[in-house]
């Protein structure tokens, strides 16, 4: 791409909104112009509501639609995880069918991956799926789930053969959650909130032509998903931002980002919530504390090496080396971050760090932060999974001898749960 | 490894010939020193490369205490005249410097000098003791640190030059663990020396200095530590106990990759440091703190589990892992230790935040 490349994609962007974009038209109508003009998602396939561009072209881009204030489609939540699942694995049947209505923001997904017997170990999911004639029948319990109570859709991650390996065993799925059959419950955490979800399936028909892939691709495309997690996460931060104008389409924009940014309102005090060392140490006088001082000094000489290690990871794979397994190291650092300053905010607190709400420092948030960072070294790959990858690809140390080889019926498993 | 072990065992701790050699062929000694004075004109960051390749290999040689330390307190403090004097032969490695600083207290910090420049008619008379300097016994050119008689604080305090074979200098070669880095102990009973500079700014000269020394130094262990993985690691994936490789159990995999972790952060903090020298960024002496104590640490951490994950033959003297541990101990301590530089890291960062 040259520079006359990306001056002429940034005219044709700004000509084409420049006599199309209109705050006052319905939310889903724009997004179906956009997706009909392949300026919603520019970087998609030409024949999928894009226009073949390299993603390196987005910037140019999105600062067009930030220029005139222009709305775009509907980017944050799991929706895009299925949208790229869709585009990587699915049928032209599935993508015409499902495509579109993830841009416009009216469909709402959900991912049906782990279960309370397969965590660390998804490949392990029992949640069966068997065929009958035409359909594909669901019975099992999904856990974690993120916004499954209002979801439209979910991709389901379910076995159906007993008898090959457990990789080779799972097949992956869309499944309708508006159906009978399926019972969604709220899952309260530690710190009170009540961001995620159990799915129970109780004979859920799901039709042949919603398996993606084919029959025992389950754990590939599951795969093809997880790897965009990790992109949507950096994405969430990002799209989460809504525009402050007044006017029809902002309101319908902001509704939407507040329902899909709900689950995540305490993630920031998942991660230790080091903006605060300061205000804290100056608002309690522990400043002069010659303990505290050596402990707040180890927490952000740690946020900064984390920070620069991640800014090292960026600049190596600018310099042509792919995304690699040190996603893991940083990952396993924000663990140590978030345990140090939960530590750290105790330590400035003394006993007011029990507690909680407007009794609570900060208006409780010191005591979310307390309650939260567990979560971190769990959530997205515990800090044990974090290891085994570090020594065993980074530092290409064996692997610990496994239990679960052969015919997946015969593999040691959790006792069922009662309900 | 054997000429590590045969070079500690000698009293300067290094090879002149093979120390001439390395500056004649390489310019290792005169990498950051400007091309006037005979160097090569480099920054930090080649500074970096070349401190922690040392500290991976163990390298035995004046190179922190002379061609840091010293050097970059005569670029700091010494006039146009006495760098042209003094510089071409410690890059050529025709002659090797000392910055003595430190003394009885064990800190480098120019509060704690005591040992004092008096004038006595036009000739300066250093009296006191100096400890813990860097090849303090087989430097050639010897810069001290020291205070005008009367005087406290930062007030007072002075560079001055003086020869390793001057009269009423008494030199001794500390007993110390790590038998890689040789440290000494020089006692003044009124030895003449020249003033280096005995202005105001000689105080920011000598924390010029320091810093250099400690973002180098933290390049040199950030090499230790990686040497120690590598090592451990390797070892790991061919000792076998209880019919399988110790490396292939999780208690021993998770210890290694915590070890990474502390590792690469740690590159990070003495890299970040090198380059904000190399752009002589503002904050340089905050940055300098964070790197030597980061590295400190990660260096310290690694070397006792590199010792435990090789089990007994780790704590033998024939094997070689006791010899990084004995230069991550003299690391962490040399130019002060973590818990020191954690505090000075505070201070620059309240002065950041508009507290002090």
């Amino acid at each position: 791409m040259s520079l006359s490349d990306d001056t002429r994609i940034q005219q044709d962007v700004r000509a084409w909104l420049e006599e199309h974009w209109d705050p006052d038209v319905s939310l889903i109508d724009w997004r179906n112009k956009l997706a009909d003009s392949g300026w919603g998602v520019p970087h998609w396939p030409k024949q999928w509501f894009g226009r073949e561009m390299p993603v390196s072209m987005m910037p140019i881009i999105d600062a067009e639609f930030e220029r005139i204030g222009a709305v775009g489609v509907a980017k944050i939540g799991i929706r895009m995880l299925a949208a790229a699942t869709l585009l990587d694995c699915a049928n032209d049947n599935q993508k015409s069918r499902f495509l579109r209505r993830i841009l416009t923001g009216e469909d709402t997904w959900c991912q049906l991956f782990s279960e309370p017997g397969s965590g660390s170990d998804l490949a392990g999911a029992t949640t069966r799926a068997d065929r009958d004639g035409d359909n594909w029948i669901i019975n099992g319990q999904k856990v974690w789930t993120t916004s499954a109570h209002h979801a439209e859709w979910g991709l389901l991650l379910a076995r159906t053969d007993w008898d090959v390996p457990k990789h080779q065993g799972l097949s992956f799925f869309v499944v309708d959650m508006r159906q009978d059959g399926i019972e969604v419950q709220p899952l309260k955490q530690m710190n009170g909130y009540a961001s995620f979800n159990q799915v129970f399936f109780t004979d859920v028909p799901v039709a042949s032509e919603n398996l993606v892939s084919a029959v025992g691709d389950g754990w590939k495309v599951a795969m093809t998903t997880l790897a965009h997690e990790r992109r949507t996460s950096d994405a969430l931060r990002r799209w989460g931002k809504v525009s402050d104008r007044p006017g029809r389409i902002y309101d319908e924009e902001r509704a939407e980002v507040a329902t899909v940014m709900e689950p995540y309102k305490w993630y920031s005090q998942r991660a230790g919530r080091i903006d605060l060392i300061w205000p804290r140490m100056v608002e309690t006088g522990r400043m002069n504390d010659p303990m505290v001082r050596q402990e707040v000094a180890k927490l952000l000489m740690l946020s900064y090496t984390a920070e620069w290690t991640a800014q090292r990871a960026r600049a190596a794979q600018a310099h042509g080396r792919p995304q690699g397994p040190e996603g893991s190291l940083g990952k396993l650092a924000s663990s140590h971050l978030a345990r140090a300053a939960a530590k750290v905010h105790t330590l400035i607190g003394s006993a007011d760090a029990l507690l909680k709400g407007s009794d609570g420092a900060t208006n409780g948030v010191i005591a979310e932060v307390l309650l939260s960072v567990p979560a971190t070294s769990i959530a997205g790959g515990t800090d044990e999974i974090q290891r085994n990858i570090i020594s065993e690809r980074v530092l290409e140390m064996p692997k610990e001898p496994r239990m679960d080889g052969g015919a997946f019926r015969d593999v040691p498993k959790n006792p069922a749960r009662k309900r | 490894m054997t000429e590590v072990r045969r070079l500690m065992t000698t009293k300067d701790g290094f090879d002149r010939d093979l120390w001439m050699q390395s500056c004649d062929d390489l310019g290792l000694a005169g990498l950051h020193v400007p091309e006037a004075y005979g160097g090569s004109g480099f920054g930090f960051v080649e500074v970096g490369i070349v401190a922690e390749e040392m500290g991976r290999s163990l390298l035995c040689s004046p190179y922190l205490g002379s061609s840091i330390l010293a050097t970059s307190v005569i670029l700091h403090a010494g006039s146009e005249e006495q760098k042209r004097d003094l510089l071409p032969d410690l890059i050529a490695g025709k002659t090797v410097a000392c910055l003595a600083f430190a003394e009885a207290s064990g800190h480098w910090n120019s509060d704690g000098v005591e040992l004092t420049a008096s004038q006595f008619g036009k000739d300066v008379l250093l009296n006191g003791k100096k400890k813990f300097v860097l090849d303090g016994c087989a430097a050639d050119v010897i810069i001290v640190v020291a205070r005008r008689p009367g005087t406290d604080g930062r007030e007072g305090i002075g560079l001055y030059i003086t020869e390793g074979l001057s009269t009423g200098l008494g030199r001794r070669s500390l007993d110390t663990i790590d038998e890689t880095r040789k440290l000494a102990e020089l006692s003044f009973d009124g030895v003449r020396a020249q003033v280096l500079n005995d202005s105001e700014s000689a105080v920011a000269a000598i924390g010029h200095a320091l810093d250099d020394g400690a973002i180098a130094l933290a390049n040199e262990m950030i090499g230790g530590a990686q040497a120690l993985l590598d090592s451990t690691v390797e070892y790991t994936k061919l000792r076998m106990q209880f019919g399988r490789v110790i490396g292939s159990f999780q208690a021993v995999k998770h210890k290694c990759a915590e070890i990474l972790l502390d590792v690469e952060l740690a590159k990070s903090a003495a890299y970040y440091a090198a380059e904000a020298r190399a752009e002589n960024h503002p904050d340089v002496s905050m940055l300098a703190s964070l790197a030597k104590a980061t590295a400190a640490d990660a260096y310290m951490r690694t070397a006792i589990e590199a010792i435990q994950l090789h089990g007994g033959i780790g704590f033998t003297w024939d094997h070689d892992t006791h010899l990084w541990y004995k230069r991550a101990k003299s690391s962490e301590v040399l130019l002060d230790d973590p818990t020191y530089h954690r505090n000075r890291y505070m201070a620059f960062q309240e002065v950041l935040h508009e507290l002090k």
